[in-house]
């Protein structure tokens, strides 16, 4: 069932964003919901964010060429097809009203943010986003974060832009302040660590989003397992939101990890191919 | 030729391919049976006036019929006669347990082997498949003006939609993943189901005009209230298959290497991963556990031998006696040198310090009382742990109720354990909603959740019409 890409552009140094036509999926997408794409016909099934969607039936998504299949996605323009969509999968976030709420994102990470901050801020909650990024140009979606919460700020690693660091010192001194009521978490799985374990001190509920290593989406294959709070959770049914302090972020990162050498023979084998 | 002369007449056999070569290639295992073989093992079976085979078989096949007219060589004639109670004949003559159904049921039986129906069904679907006869095959009836939707496109989704459609009914079959036939392509390997005769059966019910669409998740995209209230459709049958595969709740069952049956399998045989043109991940290893003893099971030590592992297990905590996979496929494993551990029970993974598998502790387990069941309850054999030293674990134990309809549709009564909750014909506690497959009895077999839809179309069309 190809879906037609009605838009395309490159955001950032391996960060596209790519609008497909999917009506009824725009109708149905709620905040915190995701997709499985499949470029073409002998590509993977891999797990993307859905960052917005229109009334004319598109869907936005946003990506990071890491892999063979991200690259041969990438390699698609406007007027070409995707092969499978399947969405939206995922329970949608659970929206508080009226809250004082701190949004964190880490990377490419921002992107799945979006829609949340977004829905936070509708829902009438004052909304602070904390955005992270190795340097200036690898920062994605500032303005878009800028409308989409009361207040923004921004770390990079080399300083290059916002304050010099990490966003966990933005998120500190934040929660020193005290008065939040919620901390929304995506990013890297290092930096969702770090700042579930910073809410964890300060007693502060914690939501993160993962984006585990998936194949069918929809419960099936149990790839996607992760541990919370001790028990077996699966990302794509149960999440892709967990309570952040619950995580096992060590053998998420270690799952995670499981392909490492057959991605990096898929990255080579890209390259001959020209895709990237 | 008389019943005395019918009865000499042995079994016949089906040619395979030969165990140590087909070990290590994904092409199908027994070969067919020629027209002339089907045609003198068809002239064994005695026609008995009370076919007890038919009472064996769950969507009621009339074996006899369709056997009838092989004998006489009318083989056009035997498959109409089949495929009149039967749509994926090809496939049941592949993946049935017959020796636990209609075979067991057989007269000959008794004194010496059953008639092979498994066989004869399958050469029948096969011959009229690469035959030039396709062009006959029967167009769908008067349209009724009703229209269903079928959630699931494997087994029991299938058979349900080519009685509806039967009975002219408009159909439209939603399916999640980007291909049709659920287990038939997810789960069931090349090598036991070759796809193209999946593909074959599912283009034959979009010829009698099955829409199929893909990609499409209800309960998400569109809610089964949804399909009723919004999109017109008068009844809705659930064949979404249990989903959920059952872990073994033991220690260190997160670690890498341990994985599915359905995450190893669906690798395999839907994304083509054991292909050199497939870029999605296979699972390797040099040794590997499988635990359970079902067809999966078997069906996963199989696949992992010809993905090139070096060692296969089979770990079971029963005896071979209560192995619930067909008797062909523990033959056929054994065969191609799958090692049996049985009376053998994980306790728990151990991993390396890079977090991958390393060893599974089991200890040994001998049979007690019979349980529940009435299989003999294994129980632990004290101070009996030994360790298995292996890089990839296969977890075959079933599955369990995928929750996802049961919370997203209003009124749908559901078991304790998730199961959604319906009659002998399928209809659920919900109006115009029936169900049939795993998701109502748990892991089962193609051929039960085929008499399920089956047994639900009917209902449909008993209540609209």
């Amino acid at each position: 069932m190809p879906f037609r890409i009605l838009e395309k552009k490159k955001l950032a140094d391996q960060v596209y964003y790519m609008v497909v036509l999917a009506p009824r999926l725009a109708k149905k997408r709620r905040a915190g919901q995701f997709v499985i794409v499949r470029p073409g016909p002998r590509s993977e099934r891999i797990p993307l964010t859905m960052v917005s969607s229109n009334q004319d039936g598109g869907v936005a998504l946003i990506f990071q060429t890491v892999g063979y299949t991200t690259m041969e996605l990438a390699s698609l323009e406007v007027g070409d097809s995707v092969q499978d969509v399947l969405g939206p999968l995922g329970q949608p976030t659970e929206i508080p009203e009226k809250g004082s709420v701190v949004c964190v994102g880490g990377g490419i990470g921002t992107a799945p943010l979006l829609p949340i901050a977004s829905a936070l801020k509708e829902a009438g909650n004052h909304v602070l986003g904390i955005l992270g990024a190795r340097t200036k140009e690898l920062l994605i979606l500032e303005e878009e974060m800028r409308s989409a919460c009361q207040e923004v700020r921004i770390a990079t690693d080399d300083g290059s832009y916002g304050e010099k660091g990490l966003v966990t010192n933005l998120l500190r001194t934040e929660l020193e302040k005290g008065g939040v009521d919620h901390v929304y978490i995506v990013g890297p799985i290092p930096m969702m660590k770090a700042c579930a374990e910073l809410t964890k001190e300060f007693n502060v509920p914690a939501t993160a989003s993962l984006n585990s290593i998936m194949i069918d989406g929809t419960g099936m294959c149990g790839g996607c397992r992760v541990s919370v709070g001790g028990k077996t959770r699966y990302t794509c049914v149960d999440g892709p939101e967990f309570p952040a302090a619950e995580i096992d972020f060590d053998e998420l990162r270690r799952r995670s990890g499981i392909y490492r050498d057959y991605e990096h023979i898929c990255r080579l084998r890209a390259q001959e191919e020209g895709l990237g | 030729m008389t019943n005395q002369e019918k009865m000499k007449i042995p079994r016949q056999a089906m040619p395979e391919q030969d165990p140590a070569v087909r070990r290590r290639n994904f092409k199908e295992v027994p070969l067919g049976y020629s027209k002339e073989t089907a045609v003198l093992e068809a002239t064994r079976c005695l026609n008995c006036p009370n076919p007890r085979c038919v009472t064996g078989c769950p969507v009621r096949v009339n074996i006899p019929g369709f056997i009838a007219l092989l004998a006489r060589e009318d083989l056009s004639g035997a498959y109409a006669s089949l495929i009149k109670d039967n749509s994926l004949p090809a496939v049941c003559g592949r993946v049935c347990p017959q020796e636990s159904q209609c075979e067991s049921m057989c007269i000959l039986g008794l004194k010496g082997e059953p008639v092979a129906i498994g066989r004869l069904e399958r050469f029948t679907a096969d011959y009229h498949r690469n035959s030039s006869r396709q062009e006959e095959d029967e167009t769908p009836s008067a349209p009724s003006g009703k229209k269903a939707a079928v959630v699931g496109s494997g087994p029991s989704g299938l058979a349900c939609a080519y009685e509806l459609l039967k009975a002219g009914f408009a159909v439209t079959v939603f399916e999640a993943l980007h291909e049709p036939g659920g287990v038939l392509v997810y789960g069931i390997p090349e090598f036991r189901l070759p796809k193209d005769i999946v593909k074959a059966e599912i283009d034959g019910l979009k010829k009698l005009g099955a829409e199929f669409r893909l990609d499409s998740l209800v309960g998400r995209l569109y809610t089964i209230d949804e399909l009723l209230e919004e999109e017109g459709y008068q009844a809705v049958f659930i064949g979404s298959g249990a989903g959920y595969p059952k872990f073994l709740k033991i220690e260190g069952e997160n670690l890498n290497g341990v994985y599915s049956s359905n995450e190893f399998l669906t690798r395999i045989n839907l994304m083509k991963a054991y292909r050199e043109d497939s870029v999605t991940p296979p699972i390797k290893g040099k040794r590997a556990a499988v635990f359970g003893a079902g067809n999966t099971a078997m069906d996963s030590a199989r696949t992992a031998l010809r993905m090139g592992f070096e060692e296969v297990f089979i770990v079971y905590r029963r005896s071979r006696e209560e192995m619930p996979a067909r008797a062909e496929e523990i033959h056929h494993a054994e065969e191609e040198g799958v090692k049996f551990m049985l009376l053998s029970n994980p306790v728990r993974f151990l991993g390396d310090e890079k977090g991958g598998l390393k060893a599974v502790v089991c200890q040994r387990m001998e049979l007690g009382e019979p349980d529940a069941s009435g299989r003999r309850r294994p129980v632990p054999v004290p101070d009996s742990e030994f360790e298995l030293p292996v890089d990839t674990a296969i977890v075959a134990l079933g599955t369990e109720a995928n929750p996802l309809l049961r919370q997203t549709t209003s009124d749908l009564a559901c078991s304790e354990r998730g199961y959604i909750i319906a009659d002998e014909d399928g209809r659920t506690k919900k109006a115009r909603v029936y169900a049939g497959g795993d998701i109502v009895t748990g892991s089962a077999t193609v051929i039960k959740a085929m008499g399920a839809g089956k047994r639900a179309a009917q209902a449909i069309i008993k209540d609209l019409m």
